[in-house]
């Protein structure tokens, strides 16, 4: 059994504005506190589940998330929330593997009257160092280095196509530890060479 | 036992978390309207029930609130919702602008510039800044979609054509980050540069209209305009006459019933926070006003 927190009130209200600014300052590093969970689920991305995750948001979980039952029924105890099998049906998707994570297509990017129905893609990642690539953008005053591994090799790639579709498109949250930051949709990527 | 009356900051959980996605959306979407189920709040619609279930989502314990009605600290609305948050939520307060995490605002932009620590939340009546000219929701969609903003456009010009200038004083349309055109609430368009590249997360909240956007930090804001009738912000030709201040925004107090009138700032905690330090009104000139007949 895990305890429940004390003041989940409060606990929720920092998870949640250390997220609101990630997506501020999308490559900030922010810190979000975890909370005790089953793995493969990392501390912090189950402080976000329970922050923002409910019965109204369906969760997707990449294959090794779902390779776990605990992690499974961790999520319906905490956050009521549906599980789906279609990313495309996921407010929320949870990849604990990024190699194998799904191409980007394969999430909600919303529609052009409706973008904000969409995915939140949540990959947990090992480290926040590695090849680097530079962000520019709303939240950044100027172009901000981000690092992290893994991810997919075509992950800028990603991203660029991604942009193509704003104002649709998915939207980015990248776990390692108890740092955290955030990749939206407004983003425009610049390969650092 | 002591159980609290309220849950902290007045919503319960689960709307706080409905907020907070579509506050999410609205930052990764700047300018886009995000709609959410607004909640009834214990006070009437035009009071700032979007700008209050806003900060009630993004509140802390932590958190320094101050709430400005008109640029004012001390008007009826500012009051009592200052007063709603020490009670639900037991918030520390303040009228200054530097000491504020989060400022709830009401038609106005603080003359102090803000911080990256500082969240500044607008009440807004009418998010929809297509409304007045397209009353159908579903084509105002459409148009945000299809980025057609001719119509806007249109409206601005026959705006020249009557009044041989943009007579559009306040609500002034912006485009945000080069996409999506934009209700920067009724500021008055002397405050509208100020809405680009600012350092400060801006959230709107609409609670009877339900939608909630955002302008992230040193995002590019433009408000509107032609190349022959470029934007300018407006302006009274005067000094604040508690301060002096010649560059802050003026409010015009009728002082009595015979056509007495004086300019002061509008932005209350800048007006004092100079006259604490030394500032003063300008030596009035000979006989200024009234002087008629």
């Amino acid at each position: 059994m895990t305890a429940l927190n004390p003041d989940p009130a409060f606990a929720s209200q920092a998870a949640f504005r250390a997220l609101m600014e990630a997506f501020a300052r999308p490559g900030e590093m922010r810190t979000l506190r975890g909370v005790t969970a089953p793995a493969p689920l990392a501390p912090a991305t189950a402080a976000l589940v329970q922050s923002l995750a409910d019965y109204e948001t369906p969760v997707w979980l990449d294959r090794s998330l779902a390779g776990a039952p605990a992690v499974a029924e961790w999520i319906r105890f905490h956050s009521n929330a549906p599980l789906v099998t279609d990313p495309g049906d996921a407010a929320f998707a949870l990849v604990a593997d990024p190699h194998t994570m799904p191409d980007f297509a394969r999430f909600a990017p919303g529609s052009e009257e409706y973008p904000d129905r969409s995915t939140t893609v949540v990959i947990q990642v090992e480290r926040f160092c590695g090849r680097s690539f530079s962000i520019e953008g709303p939240g950044n005053k100027t172009a901000r280095s981000l690092a992290a591994e893994p991810l997919p090799d075509d992950f800028v790639e990603r991203l660029h196509a991604n942009r193509e579709l704003f104002p649709r498109g998915i939207d980015l949250v990248l776990i390692a530890g108890e740092r955290v930051t955030a990749l939206p949709r407004s983003i425009r990527v610049v390969m650092e060479t | 036992m002591s159980a609290p009356v309220y849950n902290f900051a007045y919503l319960d959980e689960q709307t706080k978390r409905m907020i907070r996605r579509a506050i999410l959306k609205a930052i990764a979407i700047p300018g886009y309207q995000v709609p959410f189920a607004s909640r009834e709040m214990p006070m009437p619609y035009g009071w700032g029930t979007g700008g209050v279930q806003v900060t009630a989502s993004i509140l802390g314990p932590e958190d320094v609130l101050k709430v400005i009605d008109q640029g004012s600290d001390d008007t009826t609305n500012a009051v009592s919702i200052r007063k709603f948050f020490t009670k639900t939520a037991g918030v520390r307060t303040t009228t200054s602008t530097l000491e504020a995490t989060v400022i709830q605002t009401r038609h106005r932009i603080p003359e102090t510039p803000l911080s990256e620590t500082q969240v500044l939340v607008y009440q807004v009546p009418i998010p929809e800044p297509l409304r007045f000219l397209e009353p159908r929701e579903t084509e105002t969609r459409r148009m945000h979609a299809l980025s057609e903003y001719g119509l806007m456009h249109v409206k601005l010009y026959e705006d020249i054509a009557r009044h041989g200038h943009i007579a559009t004083t306040y609500a002034y349309p912006v485009k945000v980050d080069e996409r999506y055109v934009m209700d920067p609430s009724p500021i008055p368009k002397f405050d509208n540069p100020k809405l680009s590249d600012c350092p400060a997360l801006q959230l709107f909240g609409a609670g009877r209209e339900k939608r909630i956007y955002a302008i992230p930090p040193y995002t590019r804001v433009v408000s509107l305009d032609f190349e022959d009738h470029p934007f300018q912000p407006y302006r009274h030709d005067a000094q604040c006459e508690l301060c002096g201040a010649a560059d802050s925004y003026l409010d015009e107090v009728i002082t009595d019933d015979r056509g007495s009138r004086m300019f002061v700032c509008s932005d209350t905690d800048y007006c004092e926070t100079r006259r604490a330090m030394g500032y003063a009104a300008p030596a009035r000139n000979s006989d200024a006003e009234p002087a008629r007949d």
